[in-house]
């Protein structure tokens, strides 16, 4: 339906800001994402598993990219990686796709309405947690090559 | 100097331009184009719509009509009515898109334009409410894009938000004898619009420079767009950033502040023309 065209394009251009497609001309990427549980969070789930998918296929990548969505709950605070029940509760929710070099933003997609002043905090909130997202990357590509 | 061609070199004929802080047509880089809006029977010439408008930005024209429908409530919304916005982008608007099944631009676009409706709550699905349980207003909004010249979210939203400004609902009662519903032509009330989100678009170019209001042009040689939805209470809608290059948080409240200075100048545009098509 319309909501997996739009992910698809969401989860596309973000894959193709970060592929360098120069290296490999006349060449299609494919990557397939099947959803096998959802329990919240699903966009973030997306693009980490895209990324990872990117790392394992061994693709040359200008950066790194994570995904994390924050939850604004009705009080304000700001809940990081909420479940499903949490994201239905929340005000609003925000995706953010974090680059590594700079903890740049490659992707935002918003749900509900919020301030800027909180947009902006949800943004330092995502930036922070990429940082652990990035060593859960590591330690696992760490993991698969000491393996074999 | 070299001579750099329009058509063999585009980006270093764009980059030309963007050293001087201008662009190919005149525009500043945080310049809109020449917005106009014709809303109405008598100017828009939908007759057949329950409220209908025409925007133009610059040469990208997109035209919204609003047919309500009665249907029944959903069962476990019962007390909702529906909204449903479709985008569609005819093959007549641009060689890009041909005819047939829509392609995902167009369904990306009607998923925002979704989204922006329920994330702003400018229309309460319960005001579409008419008796609970039994009979509630559909909304079919369609959004189709005339002339695509870049920038069609934002002419999009704009559309909507004034074809639903001129939207006049019928009252419905339900005859308890009866059981069915009597619709009174005669009797209409306008939609009741809780808040008027406006659509501003930034087009990133080479990693570092926004302009506001890409051109298809320009679209297409930039490196990413980023389209900010603000309400006139200053909040944000939406932050919808498909991918594309990164950006820094002190960028996106640049283009934020941009936002919010272009939601008034829309709102102004909106409320003189609303007030010239209103019958005195």
């Amino acid at each position: 339906g319309v909501m997996e065209r739009s992910r698809e394009q969401l989860l596309r251009q973000t894959c193709e800001a970060v592929v360098l497609g120069v290296l490999h001309p006349r060449t299609a990427i494919t990557l397939v994402l099947q959803v096998l549980s959802d329990a919240g969070s699903l966009l973030s789930c997306c693009l980490n598993a895209a990324c990872m998918a990117l790392l394992d296929a061994g693709l040359p990548l200008a950066a790194l990219f994570c995904g994390v969505t924050c939850a604004l709950q009705p009080d304000g605070t700001i809940l990081l990686d909420p479940t499903a029940r949490q994201e239905q509760e929340a005000r609003a929710t925000l995706t953010f796709a974090i680059g590594s070099s700079g903890r740049k933003v490659l992707m935002a997609t918003t749900k509900g309405s919020c301030s800027v002043d909180e947009m902006q905090q949800c943004l330092a909130a995502a930036q922070r947690a990429a940082d652990t997202i990035f060593q859960f990357y590591r330690d696992s590509v760490r993991r698969r090559y000491s393996k074999s | 100097f070299s001579i750099c061609s329009r058509t063999v070199e585009p980006l270093e004929y764009y980059r030309r331009f963007l050293k001087e802080n201008c662009r190919p047509d005149g525009r500043e880089l945080g310049e809109f184009r020449t917005t106009t809006v014709n809303i109405g029977k008598c100017l828009c010439s939908i007759t057949t719509a329950d409220g209908s408008a025409l925007v133009k930005l610059g040469n990208t024209t997109v035209i919204c009509g609003v047919k309500a429908e009665l249907a029944a409530p959903a069962v476990d919304s019962a007390s909702k009515g529906y909204i449903v916005p479709n985008v569609e982008l005819p093959s007549l608007c641009a060689e890009r898109f041909r005819s047939g099944p829509p392609g995902e631009e167009a369904q990306a676009a009607s998923q925002f334009i979704a989204d922006v409706i329920e994330n702003s709550q400018m229309i309460v699905k319960e005001d579409l409410c008419i008796a609970s349980g039994k009979l509630a207003w559909v909304l079919y909004c369609d959004i189709i894009c005339l002339d695509y010249d870049g920038n069609l979210l934002d002419a999009s939203v704009f559309a909507l938000l004034a074809a639903l400004k001129n939207v006049q609902l019928p009252l419905v009662t339900i005859n308890e004898e009866t059981g069915l519903s009597e619709v009174n032509l005669k009797q209409k009330n306008p939609l009741i619009i809780r808040k008027h989100p406006v659509a501003t678009s930034f087009a990133i170019f080479d990693d570092t420079l926004l302009i506001v209001d890409p051109t298809a042009e320009e679209e297409d040689l930039a490196t990413g767009t980023v389209t900010i939805v603000t309400d006139e209470e200053g909040r944000l809608c939406s932050v919808h950033k498909p991918g594309g290059s990164p950006l820094t948080g002190a960028k996106l409240q640049d283009c934020i502040t941009r936002a919010i200075t272009r939601h008034k100048e829309v709102k102004k545009l909106i409320d003189k023309v609303i007030k010239s098509v209103t019958p005195k």
